[in-house]
């Protein structure tokens, strides 16, 4: 008897001083946390559109576009989140069109699982470049091995095809959706 | 394990130095492959790695002994957990908010750390029988063994899958990246001739 008390004692003492732990560790961290993750988005942001000096955060339902405009006010183009699966795990990027909606100004990868040393390498400047200023239909198509020859055609990494693939279809998909929301 | 757990200290110095050597947890003990093999994939990784564990074990194993004498046998392992659990939400809060790039590296690594057998084998084995200074020794020593071997292991696999270290470029750019040696497959290769490295050097000072 005297030991269940005691067990019971102990497990809730270490139970209460872990919870008050991790309630502090919690209230530190998790403004930083977002802090962190907004600054990244900025970060993206900025980076498809150097002369850009100030976007606006608009909700579209389930999809949020930034609209970005530089120093005199014009508009620049629009940002937006696009998500779906990869070769290993979901790949988040995002994406600058111009404008008239008819022109990539490029992508920024944000999170991607892929295998490092391959997949991982549409995160690369190389791999990236290729989406600048490709419009924005048809569909954006890859090759294999081969110098893209086609208007709107990227070139796969070697031996990452299904990250590269993925890239394309997750951008062609919310190209359609931001497309179709931001004419209305 | 067992000749540690019964091992009186004579001197304090070894309770600190087995764990480079002589009981080192990866190249001995062979605890841990979980964030070994899979977060070495450069050195960098490796590094903070060995530094999130390193905190959780110094940590929880300062806790272990403090308490030891309080937690009856029943619950040791609950309560041990809690504890391990308590220290890596912590570490990983922390890399979140302040090494946010590191901390997405990682990915699931870190919470993982919960569950890596050095942490609680060492509480079990060491820091719920002996004195706080001692666990503390004990812990620092195996933490900066297992961080060292996490460096080692990610400086070969970068320079010879991204021909950086530490992402410092090593190798030119006439060097053709061994991709494998970024896979899963690298790791195990590197960590085998690691492994038979070691014993072969043990084989051989013995002898002399």
């Amino acid at each position: 008897m005297r030991n269940t008390v005691r067990i019971i004692s102990v497990l809730t003492v270490v139970g209460l001083i872990s919870g008050t732990a991790l309630v502090l560790m919690y209230n530190y961290a998790n403004p930083r946390i977002i802090k962190n993750q907004k600054n990244e988005m900025e970060k993206a942001v900025y980076k498809l559109f150097p002369n850009a000096k100030k976007y606006d955060k608009v909700a579209m339902g389930d999809d949020v576009v930034f609209k970005v405009t530089d120093k005199s006010g014009k508009s620049l183009g629009y940002a937006f989140i696009a998500e779906g699966n990869g070769y290993q795990g979901p790949i988040k990027m995002m994406a600058g069109i111009k404008p008239d909606l008819a022109t990539l100004e490029g992508i920024e990868i944000l999170e991607s699982q892929e295998t490092p040393g391959l997949g991982q390498e549409i995160a690369s400047d190389n791999f990236r470049a290729q989406f600048d200023g490709l419009k924005t239909s048809p569909e954006i198509t890859y090759v294999k091995n081969a110098k893209p020859g086609s208007p709107n055609e990227i070139q796969a990494i070697t031996g990452a095809t299904i990250s590269s693939k993925a890239v394309c279809t997750i951008l062609n998909e919310q190209i359609k959706t931001i497309k179709q929301k931001l004419s209305k | 394990m067992n000749n540690v757990c019964n091992q009186t200290c004579t001197g304090c110095g070894k309770e600190f130095s087995k764990g480079l050597w002589r009981q080192n947890p990866i190249f001995v003990q062979v605890l841990g492959m979980c964030p070994t093999l899979a977060v070495t994939t450069k050195a960098l990784f490796g590094f903070s790695m060995g530094m999130a564990t390193a905190f959780v074990l110094i940590c929880s194993s300062l806790a272990v002994s403090v308490i030891r004498k309080l937690v009856p046998q029943q619950v040791r392992i609950a309560t041990f957990t809690v504890i391990i659990a308590t220290f890596v939400t912590c570490a990983d809060y922390f890399l979140q908010a302040n090494f946010y790039t590191i901390s997405k590296e990682l990915g699931p690594y870190v919470p993982l750390i919960v569950v890596n057998c050095i942490i609680l084998g060492r509480q079990e084995a060491f820091a719920s029988k002996n004195g706080v200074f001692r666990s503390l020794l004990d812990a620092i020593g195996m933490s900066v063994g297992f961080t060292a071997v996490l460096i080692l292991l990610g400086s070969i696999r970068e320079l010879l899958g991204f021909g950086t270290i530490f992402n410092f470029k090593i190798l030119g750019a006439g060097f053709e990246h061994w991709v494998i040696m970024a896979l899963p497959a690298g790791a195990f290769i590197t960590l085998g001739f690691l492994i038979g490295l070691f014993n072969w050097m043990n084989k051989k000072s013995k002898s002399n």
